[in-house]
């Protein structure tokens, strides 16, 4: 019974749960935010109907899937206090300012400019309006380079000093937290990763149209426009991955050492990369598997010689460290243990990559065989159709690795995970909690996919035009304007 | 000032923010089954808050999160000591911004008439539930210091229901439920208007009587507190500037009844943080266990920081969404909503 009533394990599912579920809508905001704006430029650019129509379908999809995105992010700020209070007492001094700043500079912009562009279609000149949505656009990039940033100190705190009278972390330097190596290629690999996930979403609703023969020449541009962003934001993330990688390895070896099962230093043709290996999850035993030599070397220090650390040798070299000092109590687990869950972080780290390279194959498969304008089988749509969703898992199993592979620690190298939890707050306040959330969040989630395939299936709405004036061609503003 | 003061201000000031703003929006959402007689009057209610309620719900996020980068140890010892209670304005908030944009995108009147519930009671609990919390600051809660610094919340969601904390709740609902009415009598045109202005008078009514109740206790609670006079003259003038929000609404002024009501939002809010003022959380347990502003506040280097950022954007943040507000100025009628769609 205690087992399941343990608030630090409750909070980290909480965690881990409320998380995963905010990140599948805030990618696709970013995403489509971008895709809605350039589609919006380019109707007025140049006053092709077409582009009007697919602004007004995927902006449509674009602010079902935005609402979630707002609502999940107020339970993300306030389950810091409600189930990590020791941790927000604790580094709140240099956590809490990227925050702020991300709600003064970027959240509020991005709320304001949303509501004009939803409503401000009849209200606007075209130009402001369109502003706007680009405006959105870059709201909700800077909201995720200050989330990034506030999420990249916890990997790799820099810009602070332990103040020992106050017992907690402070800021001296706010340049060093923004400017965090870790932040600073987190950041592209992130948006281009969301990108991709706006990419397929419009790879698929174009393959649900053609396979049925509608909406032709609007679906054939959404198609190849969603095929095309896919893979160019597939080389954005393959290349800022390699980046983040070297980060990685500089910055937590063993998560490197985590994602590669790693467990005896290696280096050359040894520092291999397995595509897939069996074998059980101490690493005593290997069953099989595929590697390729001096890739790993290459995916941790950029050049094919250099050695990569193993699992053995950091736990000893952390042991020594961390649990022999002075400070040792925030910083040396209870059990002792450096390395986090092996299994978990080597699949999640295969999946993210499989995954979003599988998406970016799809789609060039998909561009060279709708080149032509000829007749497909069904089964090609079918796949496309599947595809929408293969970024976003991607996405996830990518934060399950980097948030599972930071374990043991809250904050990389000053705070332990179990020392960051409330200690007031009882087992089963953080058990109910965890229960409403997963009750609350699955019945939306329900509710979400019902609109958002309903809005799809529908395909680009009519434009009405200006009444009593048929001639001009001109969409009728009045009618352009949403209401709820 | 010190900076910690001028932070105490900030936060105070976004807070307020919130309780004016999303305050409109929750009256707005409460008023929906009461004034909506069929589905074209609840969508011109809705529209009333449609382009602003997302922006004025930033205002909490924001606050928020100030409140966690300026004085980390409040954020902490409150979030996780009001733990069940935020729990259910978190779902309040959750259902009812997703019912906003849902509601009208289904199908049947099944569908319509859950994210109409959604949008009552989300607009419902929030602002009863922060009423107690916020009276509860204002009384004293059951804090002690912990070994290892900072403090901790011993009480449980019950020692938070007491008589004063509820009287809370119950004005912050009604002062929300009539700003909310006025706001959407200022909005709208025609028959909406005219029943929104009458109900307006009736719950107004209540109000101030809650209202009274509330300061006149608030400032019997306090009579030792060196900010006394502080107190008491935001409690007047809030007591003032309701009543005139009161008589403006009757005699038809709705935009002096709506600023009336905002300023007597604006210093009921003052008055409750006048009397935690000089701490933050006042101890229930022992008086020298309560939580000063000094003790919980970030370092002054982060409060600097803090405060340059809150300088250059503040300004820019309320000019942009003036402007928000200046654009969709027009009154809303039943021939607003489009009659083909959904």
């Amino acid at each position: 019974m205690d087992e399941f009533l343990d608030p630090l394990s409750l909070a980290r599912w909480q965690f881990g749960l409320t998380t995963l579920y905010h990140f599948i809508f805030v990618p696709l905001t970013i995403g489509m935010a971008l895709i809605v704006a350039i589609l919006q430029t380019v109707w007025v650019r140049t006053g092709k109907e077409k582009y009007l129509r697919l602004t007004r379908l995927f902006g449509k999809i674009f602010l079902i899937n935005f609402a979630m995105g707002v609502v999940t992010g107020i339970v993300q700020e306030f389950q810091f206090g409600m189930n990590w209070s020791n941790y927000s007492r604790f580094v709140g001094d240099i956590f809490g300012a990227p925050l702020a700043m991300e709600g003064l500079i970027a959240f509020f912009f991005e709320a304001t400019f949303i509501g004009l562009w939803i409503f401000g279609w009849d209200k606007l000149p075209k130009k402001i309006h369109l502003l706007t949505i680009w405006f959105v656009w870059l709201g909700s990039v800077a909201s995720a380079y200050f989330i990034l940033a506030a999420n990249a100190f916890m990997q790799n705190p820099v810009g602070f000093e332990i103040n020992e009278e106050r017992g907690r972390a402070e800021l001296l330097d706010i340049g060093a937290v923004l400017t965090n190596p870790v932040a600073v290629t987190q950041f592209p690999h992130t948006i281009f990763a969301a990108t991709m996930f706006a990419g397929t979403v419009m790879v698929a609703v174009a393959a649900w149209h053609l396979q049925r023969g509608q909406f032709v020449d609007e679906m054939r541009t959404t198609l190849r426009l969603g095929a095309w962003t896919n893979i160019i934001a597939f080389m954005g993330v393959g290349f800022t991955g390699h980046s983040l990688g070297m980060v990685m390895t500089e910055t937590q070896p063993m998560k490197m050492a985590a994602a590669e099962a790693l467990y005896d230093t290696a280096s050359g043709a040894d520092a291999s990369f397995s595509v897939f290996s069996l074998g059980t999850p101490d690493g005593a035993h290997e069953i099989f598997s595929i590697r390729i030599p001096y890739l790993l070397s290459f995916l941790s220090n950029g050049t094919f010689d250099g050695s990569v650390e193993g699992i053995r040798d950091l736990q000893a070299e952390y042991t020594e460290l961390y649990c022999g000092g002075a400070d040792s109590l925030l910083t040396c687990p209870t059990d002792g243990q450096f390395a986090p869950i092996i299994w978990v972080t080597y699949w999640a780290f295969r999946w993210m990559i499989g995954l979003g390279a599988l998406a970016a194959l799809v789609s060039a498969v998909g561009l060279w065989i709708t080149r032509k304008n000829t007749e497909l089988p069904r089964w090609v749509w079918k796949v496309a159709i599947w595809t929408a969703p293969i970024p976003m898992l991607a996405s996830l199993v990518g934060w399950v690795f980097t948030e599972m592979g930071r374990q043991p620690w809250i904050v990389f190298g000053v705070m332990t995970t179990e020392n960051g939890v409330s200690p007031g707050v009882p087992g089963w306040a953080v058990l109910i909690s965890l229960i409403v959330f997963t009750i609350v969040y699955g019945g939306l989630a329900v509710v979400e996919f019902k609109l958002i395939t309903k809005a799809a299936k529908e395909g680009p709405p009519e434009i009405p035009r200006a009444s009593g004036d048929d001639t001009t061609g001109e969409p009728d503003q009045q009618q352009l304007g949403t209401v709820y | 000032m010190e900076l910690t003061t001028i932070w105490f201000f900030i936060v105070g000031v976004l807070l307020i923010g919130y309780f004016v703003l999303d305050g409109f929006d929750f009256g707005v959402g409460m008023s929906l089954p009461f004034l909506g007689r069929d589905n074209t009057d609840r969508r011109v209610i809705i529209n009333t808050i449609g382009p602003v309620w997302d922006l004025n719900e930033t205002w909490l996020i924001v606050a928020g999160a100030s409140l966690f980068a300026a004085f980390p140890e409040w954020y902490a010892t409150m979030f996780s000591g009001f733990y069940l209670a935020l729990l259910v304005i978190l779902v309040a908030l959750i259902l009812r911004g997703v019912s906003f944009e849902y509601r009208h995108l289904g199908k049947g009147q099944r569908w319509t008439r859950w994210f109409d519930q959604f949008i009552f009671w989300g607009s419902v609990v929030p602002p009863l539930l922060w009423g107690v919390a916020f009276a509860n600051l204002a009384q004293g809660v059951p804090i002690v210091p912990m070994d290892n610094g900072g403090w901790i919340y011993e009480g449980t969601l019950l020692t938070l229901l007491n008589p004063y904390g509820l009287l809370g709740g119950l004005t912050m609902l009604l002062l929300t439920f009539t700003h909310g009415l006025v706001f959407i009598s200022l909005k709208t045109a025609g028959d909406i208007r005219d029943r929104a202005r009458a109900m307006a008078k009736g719950v107004g009514l209540v109000t101030i009587v809650a209202g009274a109740g509330f300061l006149i206790w608030t400032v019997l609670q306090h009579l030792d507190s060196p900010t006394l006079w502080v107190i008491v003259l935001c409690a007047i003038v809030a007591a003032v500037s309701l009543i005139g929000a009161w008589v403006a609404n009757a005699v038809g002024r709705e935009g002096w009844a709506f600023t009336g009501n905002a300023t007597a939002i604006v210093f009921a809010l003052l008055a409750i943080f006048m009397s935690m003022f000089p701490y933050l959380m006042h101890s229930s347990v022992d008086p020298a266990y309560s939580m000063s502003i000094e003790g919980a506040a970030s370092s002054p280097r982060t409060l600097e920081l803090m405060t340059w950022v809150a300088v250059f954007t503040l300004p820019l943040v309320l000019a942009y969404q003036a402007w928000t507000y200046w654009i969709f100025r027009k009154r809303l009628t039943r021939e607003s909503i489009p009659v083909d769609a959904h």
